[in-house]
């Protein structure tokens, strides 16, 4: 093979057809109001943890949507539980109860 | 949607374009790319569309490729532009059409330049005066060549001896349409169809009788981007760039893909060779690629001339496929052969792609 001396660079390219969603199922099970998330952000604008380290429980959701586990347990590592996103959530989802369940789920903690 | 509500919106995504006397400018780089696009511009325009089109050997590359490479500051190429400019008024014109996507782009960046900051077009008028004793002006239209083509695309139409059409089947030829980034994403209202809509090479694939290809990946960057390829270690970037595009359009299985850009033709056609070479990969049916070809040597083929006359000699991916899907009559033997019957050597024959 001829060394071009550059090469095809990895695509960060999400192809949702592909995306195992194996843990989405299990977390929508757990917790129905998870599908209910309209991706506002009022949890992350309110979120205490959020003012100082990358916390942020609508970029965990849409992490989990594109299948990035990891990703997504790295944005609610520094949640304290305080409950504030649950107090603001339109929707009426128990955030709090979320987190707890997408750790559980996802293995960490 | 009320139609006429609709063909009201539709209007505003048009732009102006001259019927006749223009100033013709050529680029740098197409004429080794692709070198016989722009004779055949020149020979459709004026010779089966009779229009006045003036050329000139005084003029000069516009410097895009310098300035966009961070190697000359913005008044410099400017100053260039204006010679340019000049040149065209120096010769009685006021409509300037361009051959290159770059130069129509950075043509429309200065021009825009210009209007906001009158302080500095009187100057870039006295550096002109200063170098080159010429007289500032500027251009009353600025159109792109592919423009023209499309404005006349269906005279073209009437005079076709061949069309994107399956010759056997009568299926029309499935075609990707690539638009050059600096030719309407810069400046949206200078393109026919704006940015959201670039009707310019559609409005031909249509006109010829082809069935234009919507695929995710249709409005991405070929990956030229002058950085990403100058620099050695950033050619994957650009590599990538057409990777994910061929990716894209790969499931359509396309005959033909036409551009209206001088990079974006010759990466998509070259870089095709690479993906072959490194990833063992081709987008063509047999070991082929997909050919990729200016408008002006698409609307040649369409006029029925020879396509070793149009340069598709000098393409990475062999024409053929395509040709004998149109129907159009070629000399193999003579698909090497230069002006006069002259041997222009024949390049390696390749295993990886076709």
């Amino acid at each position: 093979m001829i060394d071009f001396g550059f090469k095809l660079s990895p695509s960060s390219r999400i192809d949702l057809d592909k995306v195992d969603r194996t843990l989405l199922k299990r977390i929508a099970d757990m917790e129905p109001d998870f599908k209910k998330c309209m991706a506002c952000g009022s949890c992350s604008a309110t979120c205490s943890a959020g003012a100082y380290k990358a916390t942020s429980m609508r970029r965990a959701i849409l992490a989990l949507q594109n299948g990035l586990t990891n990703k997504a347990l790295e944005e609610l590592e520094s949640c304290m539980l305080c409950g504030k996103c649950t107090l603001v959530c339109p929707r009426g989802i128990n955030t709090r109860h979320l987190i707890l369940s997408i750790q559980k789920i996802c293995g960490e903690k | 949607m009320i139609y006429e509500g609709k063909q009201k919106i539709w209007s505003d995504y048009q732009k102006e374009i001259p019927d006749d006397h223009y100033f013709y400018v050529r680029s740098c780089i197409r004429q080794s790319f692709f070198p016989a696009s722009e004779a055949a511009f020149l020979h459709i325009t004026r010779n089966i569309l009779n229009k006045d089109i003036f050329e000139t050997e005084h003029h000069t590359t516009c410097g895009g490729i310098a300035y966009h490479s961070d190697a000359i500051p913005q008044e410099t190429a400017m100053t260039i532009i204006a010679r340019q400019f000049a040149l065209m008024k120096k010769y009685g014109y006021e409509n300037y059409v361009c051959s290159c996507i770059t130069s129509f782009g950075l043509y429309c960046e200065t021009m825009e330049t210009w209007r906001e900051f009158p302080d500095l077009k009187e100057k870039i008028a006295e550096n002109l005066w200063k170098s080159c004793k010429l007289e500032f002006a500027v251009p009353k239209f600025l159109v792109h060549a592919s423009d023209m083509i499309y404005k006349y695309r269906n005279q073209i139409a009437a005079h076709a001896k061949f069309k994107l059409v399956d010759h056997k089947t009568g299926k029309p030829l499935k075609v990707v349409e690539h638009i050059g980034c600096h030719y309407s994403k810069m400046f949206p209202s200078k393109g026919v169809g704006g940015a959201e809509y670039p009707y310019v090479l559609a409005g031909m694939i249509e006109a010829w009788g082809g069935e234009v290809v919507d695929y995710p990946e249709r409005r991405h960057c070929c990956g030229f981007g002058f950085r990403q390829y100058f620099v050695k270690s950033n050619r994957g970037y650009s590599l990538s760039n057409t990777y994910k595009k061929f990716e894209s359009m790969e499931p359509y299985e396309p005959d033909l893909i036409i551009t209206n850009c001088p990079g974006c033709p010759y990466f998509m056609d070259r870089w095709q060779y690479v993906i072959a070479e490194s990833e063992g990969k081709t987008y063509g049916k047999n070991g082929h690629g997909i050919p990729v070809m200016t408008y002006e040597e698409v609307a040649g083929l369409v006029l029925g001339f020879d396509p070793w006359d149009l340069g598709l000699q000098t393409h990475q991916i062999g024409p053929e496929p395509l040709l004998d899907k149109m129907g159009i009559p070629y000399n193999p033997e003579e698909k090497y052969k230069g002006k006069n019957g002259k041997d222009l050597g024949q390049p390696r024959q390749l295993d990886c792609i076709r």
